[in-house]
């Protein structure tokens, strides 16, 4: 249902924020191996008796390959509507009787499927045995398959005629070329139509194997149970070797700039390069800088320059996503199709003064006290924490990560800001998305 | 990526309770009412300032004015300059946003505990002292018109979304969109925000929800110190808006670019009224369950899985409304090659169906088992418990009957949702709106029919 809710700013932004970093104290992660080689990060809470569980596989879009691009998505959305000889409507049923719900997610690096379920016995026993069949013994049922294809194309084709969508799948291309990130994990309607079943098998032979899995685990368990349900969940997976890891990214080595017609009121624009990897060395630099520059909500520059100052849009802002390899940074905004050129114009004049004058030591300081004193809410639920546990493992970044973060964000200064963006962006060679603008 | 915290909202809000959870509920003299939930969970705090005004307190030709003072109140008091209030609590640590629906508009802070007192003693100030602008009206309500664009002009979904309600509701201000309509936006000025202002921004149309790592008593210290000060105003006579009984089906196409057609259709039922007595919302509420609550639920399963004429659907149902009226909604997308009007016959056959043979006890027991664990699974988030909380006290309900409400739905038999299916689902009570999707020449770079937007 469409909700009549309108609200004074998007949440992109601090969904954009909180994905792109990682921090928690006083938090104690239990780490340790599977007999099957998978990793598991655990955090021992009993204040509600719930249980978050996720269990994280390479095995992202980027591993479809171009031909079968959306292969990845389509796997793990299958292992869910038919496993161990039950039905896509006995799984749900079984699910919603112990009132259990089932997630996931898909990005270019990492599938996921997650669990959310009551502690007590009888509804944890009853989803985890359903999860683990899912998990092990998809069935990837021929018919089911064949509906599920029609679903996606329909909505490939819908969001073929959405300015926003079209903005996005081009950018990523004219961003990445030929390397796997540039394929939307949704496919296309022909390599969708394309996708049988036995690419579903050896996709999830190849890359769902324990090795190298990462389960992400909180909640109302001990210790030992949760050594229980690590074994339990990754007992059959495939037995094959940790997924070797993807090619680098180049970078540009022009401007790209692309319009693109289309008649809605306004223009969607895009503008990047590419950014960060985990783990990368610039992180902390380029992440407390960009708070200024556009991440920071309200208070960015870009904020203040293209909204606050000249009401030329709802939402704009950039963020940083870091990836395996370099994840984009991105800027984006809509506005009215008339003034498109105008918002353009200020958006690059606002990023060429940060890139060309820094960041003011107040804009650090106020940046800082920001990320610094808001760590607490980014680990005030089992939600938010299981999904930081499984970046930590996914990305291989030190148990002690979290814990050193604020360190790391306020050892930032302002010339390793300035430092840092001129040696990662090229403003004179970014990519550029304008869909829909009067010119 | 934005939306998922909006559908968020959308799909949980009716359910839920807390049986064992610490509520404390203050009232100051000024007649603010303060509601503090402690959880300590973690060392933070949620703060939400909720107001008994929403685009059912608005009048023709200054729709959206609830959503533009909104934005406003960002805009700076005599003491906290235009864009401080951000820069303030960004200082500490914070998250804050604001936002309007047809009943309230609720401003909210996410902070480390310590720092509670910034938030409440920001909300005070410019629950009195907001300087609105000739100057910062202007590019504001720029900045609302592009809000517009982007969430309903731009988007067929929400084109008949609005479409449907205003033809849902004739008499009834639920029929106006809450960001209002663009021509009233475009006519809209400083005086009308101040007027707004005015009449509705008072201690005494206002509820404080607190939820966090905090005691009770400290927080109504806090909130006695700040808003304390403030002076209560006598507010305008709410007139009762009743809507007239409907006549027969209405119908509404809405053409726009697209792929794929929609269809909405939904019937006037009844909202809660007296939680103490009412049943028949929770059978609605059962109801939606039963046609949506999870993937094998009879729509999902019958027509996306089964008979493949839909590539999604869902039912919707909200018991909680100022306004003491609501719609039961279903909606879809057929699959490609169906039309509109085989899934609306589709969508039907499910309703009539029910009407004729009833639910099962499986599925209604299923629904019920979500209901307990949901109610569980929504204390993870303190945001959402204080949404709870505030959405009932600015809807005239107490916290108070979230206790009741695992149980009052546990007690829903299968004949009490057969009952309200048969009075409420009838075709003479139905309205349906359909989008008829136009093609888009990929060379056209035109806007089409958008007068508004020149």
């Amino acid at each position: 249902m469409i909700t009549n809710i309108y609200m004074k700013r998007l949440f992109a932004l601090a969904a954009g924020l909180v994905l792109s970093m990682q921090a928690q104290a006083g938090l104690t992660i239990q780490h340790w191996q599977t007999t099957t080689g998978a990793e598991v990060y655990f955090v021992e809470n009993h204040d509600l008796p719930i249980i978050d569980l996720s269990v994280n596989f390479a095995a992202g879009s980027a591993r479809d390959g171009a031909a079968k691009s959306g292969l990845a998505g389509i796997t793990r959305y299958l292992m869910t509507l038919g496993a161990a000889g039950m039905s896509d409507e006995d799984i749900s049923k079984s699910m919603a009787d112990v009132g259990a719900v089932m997630g996931g997610e898909l990005d270019a690096d990492r599938a996921s499927l997650k669990l959310r379920t009551l502690s007590s016995a009888r509804e944890r026993d009853q989803a985890l045995t359903v999860y683990s069949k899912i998990l092990q013994q998809p069935d990837f049922p021929a018919a089911v398959l064949e509906r599920e294809k029609a679903r996606i194309i329909a909505g490939l084709r819908e969001a073929a005629t959405q300015p926003e969508s079209i903005s996005s799948k081009a950018f990523m291309k004219a961003l990445y070329g030929s390397h796997p990130y540039a394929l939307d994990d949704s496919g296309e309607p022909e390599t969708v139509a394309a996708i049988q079943r036995e690419d579903l098998q050896k996709f999830y032979t190849t890359y769902y194997g324990a090795q190298g899995a990462v389960i992400a685990l909180i909640g109302d368990m001990s210790r030992e149970q949760a050594t229980q349900i690590a074994e339990r969940v990754t007992a059959g997976l495939p037995k094959t070797a940790a997924a070797s890891p993807l090619p680098a990214v180049g970078y540009p080595d022009r401007p790209n700039e692309q319009r693109i017609a289309h008649p809605a009121t306004q223009a969607h624009m895009l503008l990047g390069y590419p950014g960060v990897k985990r783990g990368d060395v610039d992180y902390f630099p380029l992440y407390v800088g960009n708070y200024i520059l556009g991440g920071g909500g309200f208070v960015s520059r870009l904020t203040e320059e293209v909204r606050e100052k000249r009401g030329l849009a709802y939402s704009v802002y950039s963020y940083f996503m870091p990836m395996a390899e370099l994840g984009p940074f991105q800027i984006g905004l809509q506005t009215k199709r008339q003034q498109a050129e105008e918002a353009l114009k200020v958006v690059r004049e606002t990023l060429d003064k940060f890139m060309r004058d820094g960041v003011t030591q107040a804009e650090l300081n106020a940046a800082k006290q920001n990320i610094i004193g808001g760590f607490p809410l980014r680990l005030d639920s089992n939600a938010k924490i299981l999904d930081y546990l499984a970046v930590i493992g996914f990305y291989k970044l030190p148990l002690t990560y979290l814990d050193d973060f604020n360190t790391q964000v306020s050892k930032v200064t302002t010339a390793q800001i300035k430092d840092a963006f001129n040696r990662r962006i090229k403003t004179d060679k970014m990519v550029t998305v304008i869909v829909g603008a009067d010119k | 990526m934005f939306i998922r915290w909006l559908l968020v909202i959308s799909a949980l809000l009716p359910a839920v309770a807390f049986a064992d959870i610490n509520v404390q509920e203050f009232k100051l003299d000024n007649g603010l009412r303060i509601i503090v939930q402690e959880d300590h969970r973690s060392p933070v705090v949620v703060s939400q300032v909720w107001y008994r005004a929403g685009s059912i307190d608005e009048v023709n030709g200054k729709t959206g004015v609830a959503h533009v003072l909104e934005h406003m109140m960002f805009k700076g008091t005599k003491k906290v300059k235009a864009g401080q209030f951000s820069r303030l609590v960004a200082a500490a640590g914070g998250r804050e946003n604001a936002f309007t629906g047809n009943d309230y508009t609720c401003y909210f802070q996410q902070l480390e505990k310590s720092h509670l007192s910034l938030s409440l003693k920001l909300e005070a100030d410019r629950m009195a002292n907001l300087q609105l602008t000739k100057e910062e009206f202007s590019k504001e309500i720029r900045v609302v018109m592009e809000e517009r664009r982007w969430r309903t002009e731009d988007k067929p979904q929400s084109l008949v979304n609005e479409q449907f309600q205003a033809a849902a509701y004739h008499a009834h201000p639920y029929a106006r969109p809450v960001v209002g309509w663009m021509n009233d936006l475009e006519n809209m000025t400083v005086e009308d925000a101040r007027a707004w202002y005015n009449t509705w921004y008072a201690p005494n149309n206002a509820i404080l929800v607190v939820v966090g790592d905090v005691k009770a008593r400290d927080v109504l210290a806090l909130a006695t110190r700040y808003f304390g000060p403030l002076k209560a105003h006598s507010l305008p006579a709410r007139k009762p808006q009743v809507e007239p009984e409907q006549k027969g089906e209405r119908r509404v196409i809405v053409k726009a670019q697209a792929k794929l057609p929609y269809v909405l259709m939904g019937y006037h039922v009844p909202a809660l009224q007296d939680p103490d007595n009412d049943w028949e919302p929770f059978a609605l509420e059962i109801l939606a369950g039963v046609l949506d609550g999870n993937a094998s639920a009879r729509l999902n399963q019958n027509l996306v899985r089964q008979q493949r004429i839909a590539v999604d659907v869902s039912a919707g149902y909200d018991m909680i409304q100022r306004g003491r009226l609501s719609l039961f909604e279903i909606d879809g997308t057929p699959s490609e090659g169906k039309a509109a009007a085989e899934l609306e016959a589709a969508l039907l056959q499910q309703i009539e169906q029910i009407k004729a043979s009833g639910v099962s006890n499986e599925e209604l027991q299923r629904v019920k088992a979500q209901v307990i664990a949901a109610d569980v699974y929504q204390r993870d988030s303190m945001f959402y418990q204080g949404m709870q909380i505030g959405k009932l006290e600015v809807s005239g309900f107490s916290w108070r009957i979230l206790k009741d409400y695992p149980e009052k739905l546990k007690a829903v038999t299968p004949e009490q949702v057969q009952a309200v299916a048969r009075k409420y689902l009838v075709q003479d009570n139905l309205t349906v709106a359909t989008l008829d999707p136009q093609p888009i020449d990929p060379n056209d770079n035109k806007p089409k029919g958008q007068p508004s937007d020149h």
